[in-house]
């Protein structure tokens, strides 16, 4: 089992047309990704590397019974392009786009909390990396290669750095079971303790690895779900420590505004909640090596 | 993006705010001259700068005549004024509101916020106004009453009834309230603002609903779709480093250390960063070059990290997965070739075709210090600097 995508999840692609979205479409192909179709309004008919593009999500979801959509859409119409996916049926949509305004996403979310629970899409990012569950399936943009299949689960709101805590993982031969990127927006799809909660349920998942940064209360409020909630063992690195105050450090969200949004502010929190802490980012795969070991 | 206050105003009283009679003056006889023009014996002269604290910081005077006038801007034109929001740098005031003084009963704060809790527009009020909202959460709680905002229905007026009740503020006045809580939310969220701060509000002694200052801050990823507020943007209040870098659509953070960094993603940047630290060194600046950066961009990365004359070492540090290794190769080669570099430049890459990259660094002939991991990469990178330093300090020039 894996969390979120699994290697029979059928996967269209909004804003397929794009450059990055065609090389990524390519990517996740090869990576064996079950990719069915792809949505770009006023293209449909065409395709793009063999698989066929619709004019609406609703249309895609069809003829091809896709499940989940990862969107590429130019941040002026992402949401729209968020909510046509939950409209549509959509089970779980990730979205790449950086740059979307906080309110469109504020009305993105109010929008999904229209469908009754059991019908209610999950959205992870925006401006994130994607999600991968390694050897079966990978929706974004991440190197997959550098994913061994395993039992580690990560989250992380950076996409590169959720990369480079791979990497440390495969050089000691330690796999992943899904890796998620919640993405760096003030406000998200999914939050940390959302994906936590997923991660314990699923038995394929041994270990946690969370890596947040500075900003925002979601490294918080995880730290007391995991404190009273999660049975699996939690490593956590916080990005950020020479971060100044009040200063906005590329991703929107991560800006230290309030009490306890800063990067040490947040390892005191997590350390408190029973959370191995990686101090130095080069060592979040030694740190996680261990934590198995001692497990 | 910040603005001034004078044009918060402006922007909050087309939405239904009253504000005060103002007008804006570039100049100490042009200070004197549109004090006149509002008419009156009394005026409130305030230094125009995008910060906070500019009252303790001799920013805002009350002026009777001319000549007090004259002499309260002649102390504020061309100055840099710090306050606890500017950083000891300073802003520099180019631009003074002159306004009629207003009599005042009460003072109210008054705050709209993006709460990235409830993921909703919140409302932050306290009886306690002209106090900072961060000395009124230490001092007086209690004081704080807050609302959040269903974005489907807007700011109903109940909620706002609500808010003036629990400040206390009288009946006759609740019309004032609703209207002026109606129109900050209003413009909150037709202009995409993220900030919306009136402090003070304040109910006059002839019972009017007025905001003395007032403050907006804007969503930048929501600027296409306001080019009226585009146009207020002042240079003159952005760190020229930082300005430069978001006219190239990079992203840029200035810092006081020694070594610059160029990094994608704004994640991996911060922990290059810590790297840094950690292995002994300190960062000069923070800067991510984003997803799809092409050998174009790097060379503007390495432009705008070598402005920074504290730069001594560059750490460039890219995993690529929207990026290729390939791309960022040729644009670092590209970069050493157009730029002149005479600090220490080490590189590490990885992720998408990291073996393409590496090769055309190694066949570049370029004196560039390869590393594989973020380790290495922070020790090399500390390691060149402080031999650098040893070797005395270079006189670096920068085409």
């Amino acid at each position: 089992m894996s969390i979120l995508l699994d290697r029979d999840t059928k996967v269209i692609v909004q804003g397929i047309t794009g450059k990055m979205a065609r090389f990524h479409t390519k990517d996740m192909l090869d990576y064996g990704t079950s990719v069915v179709g792809g949505v770009v309004p006023g293209k449909g008919g065409e395709t793009v590397e063999g698989v066929p593009v619709f004019d609406t999500v609703e249309d895609a979801v069809r003829e091809t019974g896709a499940e989940a959509s990862l969107v590429f859409v130019p941040p002026p119409f992402a949401a729209d392009g968020i909510m046509e996916a939950a409209d549509a049926g959509i089970r779980y949509c990730v979205c790449i786009t950086d740059g979307i305004p906080a309110q469109d996403m504020i009305r993105v979310k109010r929008y999904m909390y229209r469908y009754p629970k059991d019908r209610r899409m999950v959205l992870t990012g925006p401006n994130c990396a994607g999600t991968i569950s390694p050897g079966k399936a990978m929706l974004g943009i991440m190197p997959g290669h550098i994913y061994m299949p395993g039992h580690v689960g990560i989250v992380g709101r950076s996409g590169t750095l959720g990369y480079e805590a791979a990497a440390q993982l495969k050089e000691r031969g330690i796999g992943v079971s899904t890796s998620v990127g919640i993405g760096g927006d003030p406000i998200n799809g999914s939050s940390f303790r959302d994906i936590l909660e997923r991660f314990e349920q699923d038995e394929d998942t041994h270990v946690i690895a969370l890596i947040g940064e500075i900003g925002g209360p979601q490294e918080a409020e995880a730290a007391e779900y995991i404190r009273d909630h999660v049975t699996k063992p939690v490593v956590a690195y916080v990005a950020g420590l020479t971060a100044p105050k009040g200063r906005t450090m590329g991703h929107a969200g991560a800006i230290i505004s309030a009490f306890g949004e800063s990067a040490s502010e947040k390892v005191e929190i997590l350390s408190a909640a029973g959370v191995t802490v990686a101090e130095n980012p080069a060592v979040i795969g030694e740190t996680i090596a261990k934590v198995m070991e001692a497990a | 993006m910040d603005i001034h206050e004078y044009q918060a105003k402006e922007v909050l009283a087309n939405f239904g705010v009253t504000v005060p009679d103002g007008a804006l003056a570039y100049s100490p006889e042009q200070a004197t001259y549109r004090a006149r023009e509002l008419g009156g014996d009394r005026w409130v002269v305030k230094a125009q700068i995008h910060a906070g604290g500019r009252g303790k910081a001799g920013g805002v005077k009350v002026c009777s005549t001319d000549v007090e006038i004259q002499e309260a801007t002649e102390g504020m034109f061309g100055q840099k004024m710090v306050t606890h929001q500017t950083g000891p740098e300073g802003k520099g005031i180019y631009r003074v509101y002159v306004e009629a003084a207003v009599p005042i009963d009460r003072e109210i704060y008054l705050g709209f916020v993006l709460d990235r809790t409830s993921q909703r527009v919140m409302i932050v009020a306290s009886a306690e106004g002209g106090m900072e909202i961060e000395d009124i959460s230490a001092e007086k709680p209690d004081s704080i009453v807050r609302a959040t905002v269903e974005p489907a229905v807007g700011l109903r007026e109940f909620q706002c009834r609500q808010i003036a009740f629990k400040l206390g503020i009288d009946a006759g006045m609740t019309q004032q309230m609703v209207r002026t809580l109606q129109g900050c939310y209003r413009a909150f969220t037709e202009l995409d603002a993220t900030m919306v701060e009136i402090n003070p509000l304040v109910i006059t002694s002839d019972n009017r609903v007025i905001a003395l200052d007032a403050k907006m801050t804007f969503d930048d990823n929501a600027l296409f779709r306001h080019p009226q507020i585009s146009e207020l943007r002042d240079k003159s209040q952005e760190d020229p480093r930082e300005s430069r870098a978001a006219d190239r659509g990079l992203s840029y953070v200035g810092l006081d250390g020694n070594i610059g960094c160029i990094v994608n993603g704004a994640g991996l940047a911060m922990a290059t960063m810590d790297t840094i630290k950690l292995a002994g060194g300190e960062p000069a600046n923070f800067l991510d070059i984003g997803g799809g950066a092409t050998p174009e961009r790097v060379a503007k990365a390495f432009r705008l990290v070598l402005s920074d004359k504290n730069v001594q070492a560059i750490l460039v540090n890219i995993f690529a997965g929207i990026n290729r290794c390939d791309w960022v190769a040729e644009g670092v080669v590209q970069a050493l070739k157009e730029v002149q570099v005479d600090v220490p430049v080490i590189v590490r890459l990885a992720g998408t075709n990291v073996e393409a990259g590496q090769k055309i660094l190694a066949q570049s002939g370029l004196p560039i210090i390869r590393a594989a991991t973020l380790n290495e990469a922070a020790e090399r990178a500390v390691g060149a600097w402080k031999n650098d330093l040893s070797q005395g300090t270079k006189v670096r020039a920068v085409s």
